[in-house]
This record gives C-alpha cells, sequence and structure tokens, in this order.
C-alpha cells in the first residue's frame, strides 16, 4: 500500500485558490467553457430523462463497482488467469515510475521509435509520453483533442474532452502552426479541421506497429476489454497494430460481461449526453488474423490501493471518467480543469488527486476545499459517488495534516473558540447580547464594504449586511412565548 | 403536536426576523411552538470546513436540547441537511451507543419549515398576503440534500397578490458554500456575479430563498451592485398578511384557535 509516485500533479502546479485567479481572468477560456459545459448538461439531462429506470442503473453501476471493489484481490487474479488464457501478457505496476518503465521495455523490443496512442486518463496520470520522449520514443495522441493539446504543447483540462478549453478558432490556429502541410485554405469549421486531422493521423495509422491504450473496462470472467469512443481513431490503434499495450487502473475490473450492459448505458448518457457513443471496442486476447497478435496488460496500481484502505474515500475508485461532475460543476464550469492543477479535474479530481498521492503536498491539501459543496456532482454521477461526503471526510484529512504539520494555527484557534462559544449556554447568549449592537452600530445601515486580512476575499464582492441590534433569543425571551411549559422544554 | 423551533446560529444573530416569521406562520395556524434556548449551532460550519470533533460537542447539545419534541422545524435548508447527512456519521464515529440511538430517533423529527407546512400540517395556502414581483432561489442543500422539490414556490404562490418570476439556472449554486467564499473568494465571487446578474434579470421587486446563508452572500453581492432588490426568506413573506402586515416583525401574533 503506497501513495502514487508518479506524476498526477503536473509539476510547478500551483494551490486551487491561486490557480484558479489565474485561469478566471482568461475571459475568452470562460466564454467557450460556459458554453460547452452548459450544451453537455442540457443534452445528458435529456437522454437522462428518457430513461425511467436511470436510479436503479444508478445503483446497479454503484453495486457492481462496490463488489468488485470489496473482492479486488479475487477479482484481480480472475482478471489474470482469464487474460493469460485468452493469450495475453499480463504485468503489474506498483507506481507509475514502473508502469512507464514496463511500456517502454515492451516498446524498446520491437525498436520502433514512434508509437500511436487512444486517449487514456491512465496514461496521462502516469507521464507516459513524457517518460518515453526523454528516452526517444514519440507517442502520438490520435484523439482528436488529445492530439489539439498536444500539439500545443498545453495541458488538458477535461476528462474527455481534454481541450474543452480551446474554441475552434484556436484549434484552427494550433494545427496551422504545427501540423505538417495543412493548406493556407483550412477554416475553422468543424468539418474542415477534423478533415485535417483525419489526413495527419491516417498516415500515423498506417506506419504505426505498437499502440498504446488504457481501457474502461476489464472483465474478469472472460478478459475482455473495452474501449468507449466516439471518433474511431481509437479502433484504428485497437486493429492495425501488431503490438498492443493496454495500461489499466486496477478499480477498472468488473466482475462478468453481463455487468458491460449497465456501464454501456450509464456511460454515454453521462459522458457525451448520447443514447449510445458511436464506438465501443471489446476485444479478448489474440485473435489469428485479426488485430494485433501480441497483447499486453499493464495493471497499475499508483496510489489504488491506498485509496481503497479509506472506508470514506475508497466511493472515488468506482469512477468511471464520464466527467459529469466536471461538466455540472459551477466552480470547474468557471476555473475550467487547470485550476486544479492535476489530470485528474473537477469535483472526481478533488476527490481522487489527494487520495492517490496523500497530503503532503499544498496542492493536495486545497484541492477538497475547491467546492461550496453544493452537491450537482453527486447528483449526476452515474455510479452514485457522494462527492460532497468524501470532500468534507478530506477536508477533515488536510485540517489533520495541517495541525501535525504545525500550520495555520490560527485558523484552528478560531474554530476552536468558536464551538467553545457555541457549546457554552451563557458565553453565547452574553456573546449575542454584547456583540450584536456593537456590532449593529460598527456595520451602520451600509453594512460594511471591505474587512481585512481573511475577511478581504469576502468584501471583494460582497458587502457585511448590518446584523441586527437584537438576537432572536433576547427577542423570544422579551415576548414570553415558552410553551409547553413544564412538559418537554427543558 | 410539540414543535421546537430550531433557529440556527446564522439566524440567531443575523436574521432574527427569519425566526419571528416561522413563530408568527405556525402560531396563525393555530400551532403553538416552543424555542429551547439550550439551542445553538447544528455544527455545520466546522463539519464542512474539517473540524469534525468540534462540530461534535454542538451534536451532543443539539440533541440534548430537542429531545422530547415530536418535531424540530427550521428556517434553514442547509442546516436540517447537516442534521440529516451528517449528525448519524458523526454519532457513528464515536461508537457510543446511546448517542447514536438519540441521533437515530431525533433525526427524521428534525424538518424544514416548507416540509413541516406542506407535509405535516397539510397547508399550502398559509394566508399570507404580499402584492410584489417575488423571484425564488432554491438553495442547493434544500434542492438537492432535502429535495424540497416545489414546496416553497407552491407557497408563494398561494400567497395572495404575488407574482412568482422564474430565477434563470435557479438551481445553480450563488457561491457561498461557508468558508468556500474566503478560501476560494475569487472562484466564489465569480458564481455569485452570474446569480446576481439571473436575480436582477427577473426585474422582481423581491428575492426570496429558504436558506439566509445563501443570502448573507447573495444580498451582500446585490447591495455591492444595485443597493436596491429587497431580499428576504420565504418565511417572512408567507408571515406577511393582509390584516397585519409586517407587524410580526415586532411581536408574535395570537396562538388561533384552530389547533391543528
Amino acid at each position: 500500500m503506497s501513495a502514487a509516485t508518479g506524476p498526477v500533479v503536473w509539476a510547478g502546479s500551483k494551490p486551487f485558490p491561486k490557480a484558479a485567479r489565474t485561469q478566471l481572468a482568461k475571459a475568452e477560456q470562460r466564454a467557450t467553457l460556459n458554453r460547452v459545459t452548459h450544451q453537455i448538461r442540457r443534452k445528458r439531462a435529456a437522454v437522462v430523462a428518457e430513461r425511467d429506470d436511470w436510479e436503479e442503473l444508478r445503483r446497479a453501476g454503484e453495486q457492481i463497482k462496490n463488489r468488485v471493489l470489496r473482492h479486488l484481490d479475487t477479482y484481480l487474479e480472475q482478471a489474470e488467469r482469464s487474460l493469460v488464457a485468452a493469450g495475453v501478457t499480463v504485468h503489474w505496476a506498483s507506481d507509475a515510475d514502473h508502469a512507464n518503465r514496463i511500456v517502454h521495455a515492451l516498446v524498446k523490443e520491437t525498436g520502433e521509435t514512434e508509437i500511436v496512442k487512444i486517449k487514456s486518463m491512465v496514461t496521462a496520470e502516469i507521464g507516459l509520453n513524457e517518460f518515453l520522449a526523454k528516452r526517444g520514443i514519440t507517442a502520438v495522441e490520435t484523439d482528436l483533442a488529445e492530439l489539439i493539446v498536444q500539439m500545443a504543447d498545453d495541458l488538458p483540462s477535461h476528462i474527455v474532452v481534454p481541450a474543452i478549453h480551446r474554441n475552434r478558432r484556436e484549434i484552427r490556429d494550433i494545427f496551422a502552426e504545427h501540423m505538417p502541410g495543412v493548406p493556407s485554405t483550412l477554416t475553422d469549421e468543424p468539418r474542415d479541421l477534423a478533415g485535417q486531422a483525419r489526413r495527419h493521423l491516417r498516415k500515423k495509422f498506417l506506419r504505426a506497429k505498437v499502440a498504446v491504450s488504457g481501457a474502461n473496462f476489464v472483465v474478469a470472467e472472460t478478459g475482455t476489454l473495452c474501449i468507449v469512443e466516439s471518433e474511431g481513431n481509437g479502433r484504428m490503434c485497437l486493429t492495425l497494430p501488431e503490438r498492443l499495450i493496454s495500461v489499466v487502473g486496477i478499480e477498472k475490473v468488473i466482475s462478468t460481461f453481463a455487468d458491460l450492459e449497465v456501464f454501456l448505458q450509464l456511460l454515454p448518457r453521462s459522458s457525451t449526453g448520447e443514447r449510445m457513443n458511436p464506438y465501443t471496442s471489446l476485444w479478448t486476447g489474440v485473435t489469428p488474423g485479426d488485430g494485433p497478435a501480441d497483447l499486453h496488460v499493464v495493471f497499475l496500481d499508483n496510489g489504488r490501493t491506498q485509496a481503497l484502505a479509506d472506508p470514506v474515500g475508497r466511493q472515488a475508485l468506482r469512477c468511471i471518467r464520464c466527467s459529469a461532475c466536471l461538466n455540472s460543476c459551477p466552480v470547474y464550469e468557471r476555473t475550467g480543469g487547470h485550476a486544479y492543477g492535476s489530470v485528474y479535474p473537477g469535483p472526481i479530481g478533488a476527490i481522487l488527486t489527494p487520495q492517490l498521492r496523500g497530503m503532503d503536498d499544498a496542492v493536495d491539501r486545497a484541492l477538497p476545499f475547491a467546492s461550496s459543496l453544493c452537491g450537482a456532482c453527486y447528483e449526476v454521477c452515474p455510479v452514485r459517488i457522494n462527492i460532497p461526503e468524501v470532500l468534507t471526510h478530506l477536508r477533515a484529512r488536510a485540517v489533520e495534516h495541517d495541525r501535525e504539520h504545525g500550520r495555520h494555527r490560527l485558523e484552528r484557534m478560531v474554530f476552536r473558540a468558536v464551538a467553545n462559544g457555541f457549546d457554552d449556554d451563557e458565553r453565547y447568549a452574553r456573546g449575542l447580547s454584547l456583540g450584536l449592537p456593537l456590532a449593529h452600530r460598527l456595520a451602520g445601515r451600509d453594512g460594511i464594504h471591505r474587512l481585512p486580512f481573511a475577511g478581504a476575499g469576502w468584501t471583494q464582492s460582497r458587502d457585511v449586511l448590518q446584523p441586527p441590534s437584537q438576537s432572536f433569543r433576547a427577542w423570544w425571551a422579551e415576548q414570553g412565548l415558552d410553551a409547553f411549559d413544564g412538559e418537554a422544554a427543558r | 403536536m410539540r414543535v421546537a423551533l430550531f433557529i440556527t446560529c446564522v439566524n440567531d444573530a443575523m436574521f432574527p426576523d427569519t425566526g419571528k416569521a416561522t413563530v408568527a406562520i405556525l402560531r396563525r395556524l393555530g400551532q403553538d411552538v416552543a424555542f429551547p434556548m439550550a439551542q445553538s449551532c447544528c455544527g455545520q460550519p466546522h463539519f464542512n470546513a474539517g473540524y469534525p470533533t468540534e462540530a461534535l460537542a454542538l451534536l451532543r447539545r443539539f440533541v440534548r436540547a430537542f429531545d422530547g419534541y415530536d418535531v424540530v422545524v427550521s428556517p434553514s435548508a442547509s442546516c436540517v441537511s447537516m442534521v440529516h447527512e451528517n449528525h448519524t456519521r458523526l454519532a457513528a464515529v464515536t461508537g457510543d451507543a446511546a448517542l447514536q440511538a438519540d441521533v437515530a430517533a431525533l433525526v427524521p423529527r428534525v424538518l424544514e419549515l416548507s416540509q413541516l407546512l406542506i407535509d405535516v400540517m397539510g397547508v399550502e395556502d398559509v394566508g399570507a398576503y404580499f402584492p410584489h414581483p417575488v423571484t425564488y432561489h432554491p438553495a442547493c442543500h434544500g434542492l438537492r440534500s432535502l429535495g424540497l422539490g416545489d414546496r416553497y414556490p407552491r407557497l408563494l404562490a398561494a400567497t395572495e397578490g404575488l407574482s412568482l418570476i422564474d430565477l434563470p439556472d435557479a438551481q445553480e449554486c450563488c457561491g457561498f458554500g461557508g468558508t468556500f467564499a474566503v478560501k476560494n473568494a475569487d472562484t466564489s465571487s465569480a458564481m455569485v456575479q452570474t446569480k446576481v446578474d439571473n436575480i436582477l434579470a427577473t426585474g422582481a421587486q423581491v428575492m426570496a430563498t429558504s436558506d439566509n446563508s445563501c443570502l448573507l452572500n447573495i444580498a451582500g453581492a446585490l447591495v455591492r451592485r444595485t443597493g436596491a432588490m429587497r431580499t428576504m426568506h420565504a418565511a417572512e413573506i408567507l408571515a406577511t398578511t393582509r390584516a397585519s402586515g409586517e407587524s410580526w416583525r415586532t411581536s408574535a401574533p395570537a396562538l388561533a384557535r384552530s389547533s391543528a
């Protein structure tokens, strides 16, 4: 059981409040994010509303994942046996570096210096592309949005749509600058851009001998891997090369083939707002003459068993990476994904990143606080991850870590003093009867326009309202209304 | 039915009129209400900020204060949802079986005001009179955690003279979130700006909500922007009648005879 030692969080990331300030200032990005997140939200709501059994599906998804996680050791071993029986070589990686070394060795063996990749969160998590690049191997992203991010040397900002922060004019410019042989007549029409990407990628597909993928699901019973995608570029990667290496987080295992029924309904509706995604690839081992003859699966821990050990936090491992929580989040909608500093942005990132990595870094400790706890994420989660519950749980862990390391003493003192005051009849009543008239006069009719220190954050956009001169309890005592005297009231 | 009012700390100190309004509505409907002085805070601020141990002391106080009442009513969706979602959870961690039993018995009796009015007392028209255009912001906890649904809009719509104007993107968070508003002030400010834009776009004279914590945020931002629009807890609208106007703000009305 160990924390992730791999990247997950990008080097140089700032804690959320600071990073968010930078992102919030990008007017064009905010307009794009606002438009796109609201679009996907509406589409999702419409296709979810079509299903009378949506809540049952969510509960089924939750329970299937819970069962697998409860007996993860058993299902992983079963998956390994099934995969090996189907002709797949299985590798186990404890952390990012371990997985990267396995994949590198497998590519190196072939002598290839360029490989194609299917969009995958887990290889972004371990920083595989960067690891391979340092060793002279180019990993070409074939998912359109991932390709845009890669070409612009940008960072992904969304789990499903990594270039969500870019509008089509920017994409046109990125292609024009970085894609060889782009005609000057290229427009920013989606059809035109997709056509250009297709011509560029087709050459890569036809040349590639090695592909790297992740997996949405691995069926323990059959050894089947499943990838769900929209563009068909993944299908190209899965069928054309000779060697296919799939890096898979250990939480991606499901027990039976029939379980796919639930997830293949939940995922597309939650993710892109489609009833069914255009391409769903399923493969079980090697089929001679059909697709890659040389299959590898690398099972990755990288902090997952650490998350699994936390009874409250482990529900985050149910995540099927649909992004519904990102698309519905009022925070994400404004800050975008880069503010989270992690390959896993949004509400799920805020609970997953610190669980994979632990609380030693200020970036991880800030993430559970990057939420107003409005609950929109929990409402849309297809596997019912109670994200607000995990957020408050992780906040307590962050506070505990601060206490152990002597940070934020003043905040702790304030919270303790307030709790003590609330838990003392006399001090509470006296605090109100002395404090309110004073605060009432101090604030005046106009309220307070500017507070110092931590309060400055409040008054940057809000006045402090004038408090009343009398508390409710003082008014009540004055009215002499006590009901049920001598009965229940104590 | 012995009903106790759980005023909440924010209302006790900042919005006493919301408590007075709750008392007025219930007394007019013939329902007497008690106010146990031992109450203070449900522990939500501490729990949400990462201080569950401090919240636990307040949970014990809450149980002590409200034990023995049939219903505990509160005009605050987020505090009621703190009780429903987290008190059981907090009590479970202690391993204190007696406390767990007390909490389990108390939690289902803690209701948000609109739940008491509509679900328990079966009243939708509370006899209110408020001849103004009003828009309503459903607080996140009321909307998603308690599932209050259209209870307040129904109560408001039954108010004589009141015209209810739909708030665009009503279900979106105002950006308060307790310490979030200070720790992530920039993001919170961006959120409340959108909320204020939407509220102003309704052209309503009054903005009502079911949670005054949101009002600290929204009203503070509205004042900063315009200095104009009136903000109230929905209970304050429901307490206002044709016969006695807003006199409930000074003294509680007599307990009506037609007791429930």
